[in-house]
């Protein structure tokens, strides 16, 4: 029975990935996307896969979305008329795509007892966690605690890509000739807000989802341990509450709630709290990120996790609240004519 | 209560192709956001609920009430949202029949 939900499914995928292509409206090509990144996180669902399901669902058919229609938003809606068609792109995709086929051919069976992860890493994984441990869910504590280095590193990525693109979209500060001709501007600063003060509905359907989205998403983090969650999930879905209001409210209300350096600040000091935790095991005379040195067995682990989901959760969160910010006042400001 | 479940999983099941039916055939923009509010507001509601009670009152049937209560709450709003951009952008409802109406049987 899931095997046919599975090729229903893939068919989908296939048959939206084939309608992204031909379609010539990049708002069609978004909306798509959208509906591919939820297909992805019903597929992960039914892979036994919550975590990376929450987190698709929230990243793929939430924010991406957003952020790619605030791009459209800034340079149009229409393809560009291809004089001739794009054979090296064809043929370097058809490449990529004949080696990853290969690839996966190459592996084991789709859950094969006895395939390498499932007799090495897997069990030891599944019996070592709730003695070392002791947390129900086995994905956090291998994200956080076995493999902690590797989350390090994810979560420098998502910084560095936050920094990448506050770097391309930030516009420098004006000098002060340029500043004096733009104050008879002022009344463009309306341009930021996205959906007006009359239109009732959205603004106090916003206002009272709000907290119950700003909450789930605290829910979220610490949960983590407990049940599908944890940082990541919880980042996004704090950084989409903060979207919603910007979309109702204006960028300038926005910026208000949330000032641009106390994000951009938040979003280093989780990456720091992340390195710090692992400088401080190492003072404390362990080596990098070994959590037992706050403490003897499981109370130490979970402190350690405790820690670092609350980097992680702040780094992603304010990464992309810094992202979406970035962008809205770009989409603002290059309105595409 | 497990047979309601599964009729009440059913029915939206039913909802959610007649919104899908809509959303194709329909002659306008605004009559195709109404059949897409049916998908949201009634067929993904009856399939929480169906499920919901096919499972018993438990943490997750509290759970899928929540959801939707959150679907009922947002999918409105995002309907009118809509329907409200597209007045901006000169759409106006249809109100004549389709050219192509007198000529079915």
């Amino acid at each position: 029975m899931t095997l046919v939900v599975d090729c229903i499914l893939l068919a989908l995928l296939a048959g939206v990935g084939v309608a992204v292509w031909r379609s010539r409206d990049l708002l069609t090509s978004v909306a798509l996307f959208s509906i591919y990144s939820l297909l992805c996180a019903a597929l992960f669902t039914l892979l036994e896969a919550p975590d990376v399901a929450v987190t698709e669902a929230a990243v793929g058919a939430g924010f991406s979305t957003m952020l790619m229609l605030a791009a459209i938003s800034a340079v149009g809606r229409s393809e560009r008329r291809r004089r001739r068609p794009p054979l090296i792109a064809a043929a370097v995709v058809i490449t990529a795509a004949g080696c990853l086929a290969w690839g996966v051919a190459a592996a084991p069976p789709f859950g094969q007892p006895d395939a390498a992860p499932h007799v090495h890493v897997a069990p030891f994984y599944l019996q070592d966690t709730p003695e070392a441990i002791g947390i129900p869910n086995v994905v956090t504590a291998v994200l956080a605690s076995y493999r902690g280095f590797d989350t390090l590193g994810e979560v420098a990525v998502i910084f560095t890509a936050g920094i990448g693109v506050l770097t391309l979209l930030r516009t420098p500060k004006r000098r002060g000739s340029e500043r004096a001709a733009t104050q008879g501007r002022k009344v463009q600063a309306s341009a930021t807000v996205f959906v007006g003060p009359d239109h009732v509905v959205p603004r106090v359907v916003g206002k009272v989802l709000l907290p119950g989205i700003l909450m789930y998403g605290l829910f979220i983090q610490f949960h983590g341990e407990f049940g599908p969650g944890g940082g990541f999930a919880a980042g996004v879905l704090l950084a989409t509450g903060f979207a919603l209001y910007t979309l109702l409210f204006g960028v300038r209300r926005a910026r208000q709630v949330a000032p641009a350096h106390v994000v951009e600040t938040i979003a280093a000091a989780g990456l720091l709290v992340f390195l710090g935790v692992g400088v401080v095991t190492v003072v404390l005379g362990g080596s990098f990120l070994d959590y037992d040195e706050f403490g003897e067995g499981p109370a130490g682990q979970q402190l350690g996790i405790l820690l670092v989901e609350l980097g992680v959760g702040a780094a992603v969160g304010a990464v992309m609240i810094a992202v979406f910010s970035a962008f809205a006042v770009f989409a603002t400001r290059y309105r595409a004519r | 209560m497990e047979l309601i479940g599964h009729v009440l999983v059913l029915c939206g099941a039913v909802f959610v192709l007649i919104g899908a039916v809509g959303i194709i055939r329909f002659p306008d923009v605004f009559s195709r956001m109404h059949a897409a509010g049916i998908t949201d507001g009634l067929g993904a509601a009856l399939v929480l609920l169906g499920l919901s009670l096919a499972e018993g009152f438990s943490t997750s049937s509290a759970r899928m009430a929540l959801i939707v209560a959150f679907i009922w709450c947002t999918s409105p709003t995002a309907c009118h949202a809509l329907a409200r951009s597209a007045l901006t952008a000169g759409l106006t409802p249809r109100t004549t029949p389709t050219p192509k109406e007198p000529d079915r049987r």
